[in-house]
């Protein structure tokens, strides 16, 4: 039963994922966007990682996509125009991801993996929780940091500058 | 748990935050004040750094021993000395100095993070910091159409090349069962035979530190983004970045992988090939001098890896003392690259032609750093490329050695050309070019430093073998 759903979660998201590359229209690809996320999300529930699937429906489906979306609705033009995703590297390029699949399938294949055999803590969540304020404290606050750099380079990037300015 | 150890990075970081806050509350800009006021906290941080002690923290995720510990110093001096020859060039060229400042110390801040990981997500975490700190500051010019390319380019190629090393990283983990890099090695050397997933895993950690390397066939980005991004910034990306890929390539190999070496020598040997032969042979062909100096640096990344892949202590050492040398050298040509730049506006080769008339000591100090570059004796560059070579020799790799040799004969060529340029051809103009005192100061501090590691390079050796001893061969 496990096993069917995700064979069908995994196909959702692989097959929206290749839309997102494909669709000629950028609203479009959003939309499939969602639906990859979702498919993911699912995938994490399976693995027993909820906290994860929360996390991830309401970052990447609810904020991220929601506002690349609004950018797309935003910006002059972009909604109604035809995009050709492809050029003429594509067939050089489709062979190399093509072969990259086949090596990661058989390397992952082939490899014994060693399966974790420990029990499931009870409360995962308040487990995690510590871990980020224990062990992992230090990657936890430099993830701020990083967000305070991303937040000043676009302000940097995307402030209105004073026209007649040459600098 | 001795929470001293992290006393540079605070410092660093709070420092930065200031300035961010100063710049914004203060009504008028004075830039060379707040580049005065940056070159404090680095400075600072760098006097800090002498006195933190060894120790780790959570369990090994910081970790402060003497290989973090030397190559925090190769950031913070690469910062420095960026900072020192970039204060003329942001008040002429730049707004929002402040944060261009500010940006770079969060950058350094993330790459002593990175220095210190003993742990993959750190790792990771600390890498994404110093690369979109990066990002940003290659786009900061931005009515400079270039800069908004470069900054654009860089973007792309780096966060697909993050998303290809998180994947290795992810697959170590699936491996071994534990994100701390000793447990890591500790387990791969207890699972009997290497699997062919642990391989890919290497494969893709060659790729994604590649980037970050700008070795070849990962280098596409580099020409590209050294010419679009702005002079500092360039000069700090072409030392700091490859010693931030460094740091962590060496660390995660040389500690975690050491039980499967056979499999990623062979890997770490033809990227290196390609590195120097791809590096010197087009930078024979470029006009802009930004290029060739980014062809430069892919080749100068291939003696490195022609080190590494030896795998010894000696590889850890001689790179040390390379990215000491190769810091001075770099920047410090850099520098002139800036200071020529703001006094005629250009960076093709051809118009640096009759130097020698215009400024003497401007001609002279590029004239040792490209000597310097090519490995000439009596320059850092020759006691680098000594060692780096003395390693690969010691281990048998005589091939690699003998392509590294012949490769640097052909960079003498496009070094040279400089040399030749600026010496011996007409001056276009009899305009003399006046330097900043500030600029003069980089120049200076770079040249002796050059010179020095070339005349005395005992203590640096001293000091690039005793970050060498924390790894067990």
């Amino acid at each position: 039963m496990n096993l069917l759903v995700f064979y069908i979660l995994a196909i959702l998201a692989a097959g929206s994922a290749i839309m997102v590359v494909t669709m000629k229209n950028i609203f479009h690809s959003a939309l499939f966007l969602v639906l990859t996320f979702f498919s993911v999300a699912g995938i994490y529930v399976l693995l027993n990682a909820e906290f994860l699937a929360a996390v991830q429906v309401l970052i990447y489906v609810g904020a991220i996509t929601i506002l690349m979306i609004f950018a797309i609705m935003l910006t002059h033009q972009l909604f109604s125009r035809s995009l050709r995703q492809v050029n003429e590297q594509v067939i050089p390029a489709s062979l190399i991801t093509f072969i990259f699949f086949v090596l990661s399938v058989v390397a992952l294949a082939k490899t014994a993996w060693p399966v974790s055999g420990g029990q499931l803590p009870e409360d995962r969540i308040f487990e995690i929780g510590k871990l980020l304020m224990s062990e992992y404290v230090i990657p936890f606050e430099v993830v701020s940091v990083v967000l305070l750099v991303a937040l000043v380079g676009a302000i940097i990037i995307g402030r209105r500058e004073k026209s007649g300015d040459t600098k | 748990m001795d929470y001293s150890l992290l006393i540079p990075e605070v410092v660093l970081f709070v420092w930065a935050l200031v300035l961010l806050l100063y710049n914004a509350s203060a009504k008028t800009e004075n830039p060379r004040a707040i580049g005065l006021f940056a070159l404090i906290g680095l400075v600072a941080a760098f006097v800090i750094l002498w006195f933190v002690p060894d120790g780790s923290l959570f369990g090994k995720t910081f970790i402060s021993d003497t290989y973090a510990r030397g190559f925090k110093m190769i950031f913070l001096l690469a910062a420095i000395v960026t900072v020192i020859g970039s204060v003329d060039f942001a008040s002429k060229h730049m707004k929002h100095t402040g944060e261009f400042y500010s940006l770079i110390m969060l950058c350094v801040t993330g790459m002593m993070f990175l220095a210190s990981a003993g742990e993959l997500i750190s790792l990771y975490v600390a890498l994404e910091l110093s690369t979109i700190s990066l990002y940003i500051l290659a786009a900061f010019l931005k009515k400079d159409l270039k800069s908004t390319e470069a900054g654009l380019k860089y973007l792309i190629l780096g966060a697909a090349s993050s998303g290809i090393l998180l994947y290795g990283l992810s697959l170590l983990y699936g491996l071994t069962g534990s994100t701390v890099l000793d447990e890591i090695g500790y387990r791969l050397f207890l699972n009997e035979g290497t699997t062919i997933a642990a391989v890919f895993a290497i494969v893709m950690f060659v790729a994604g530190f590649g980037f970050k390397l700008a070795a070849a066939p990962f280098h596409m980005w580099a020409p590209d983004v050294y010419e679009g991004a702005p002079t500092p910034v360039t000069a700090f990306l072409s030392v700091a970045s490859k010693a931030a890929g460094l740091v962590a390539f060496v660390r995660l190999f040389f500690n975690s992988l050491l039980a499967i070496k056979p499999e990623w020598v062979v890997i770490v040997e033809i990227v290196a090939i390609l590195a120097m032969v791809v590096g010197n042979v087009v930078a024979l062909l470029q006009k802009n001098i930004k290029r060739m100096l980014a062809y430069s640096s892919i080749a100068q990344v291939g003696y490195v890896l022609v080190a590494l892949s030896a795998g010894i202590d000696l590889s850890v050492t001689s790179m040390m003392i390379f990215l000491l040398a190769y810091l001075f050298a770099n920047i410090g040509a850099f520098i002139v690259v800036i200071a020529f730049s703001n006094a005629t506006g250009s960076d093709n080769i051809e118009d640096y032609s009759g130097l020698w008339k215009r400024k003497p000591s401007l001609a002279i100090v590029m004239t040792i750093y490209m000597l310097s570059l090519v490995g000439i004796p009596l320059t850092g560059g020759f006691i680098a490329k000594y060692f780096l070579f003395g390693a690969a020799v010691k281990e048998g790799l005589y091939t690699l050695v003998v392509i590294a040799i012949l490769t640097s004969v052909i960079s003498l060529f496009y070094y040279m050309n400089v040399v030749r340029i600026m010496m011996f051809r007409p001056a276009p103009s009899a305009d003399k070019i006046a330097l900043p005192w500030m600029i003069k100061l980089g120049l200076a501090i770079s040249v002796i430093m050059v010179l020095l590691i070339g005349i005395w390079p005992g203590p640096f050796y001293a000091w690039g073998q005793l970050a060498s001893t924390i790894f067990h061969f």
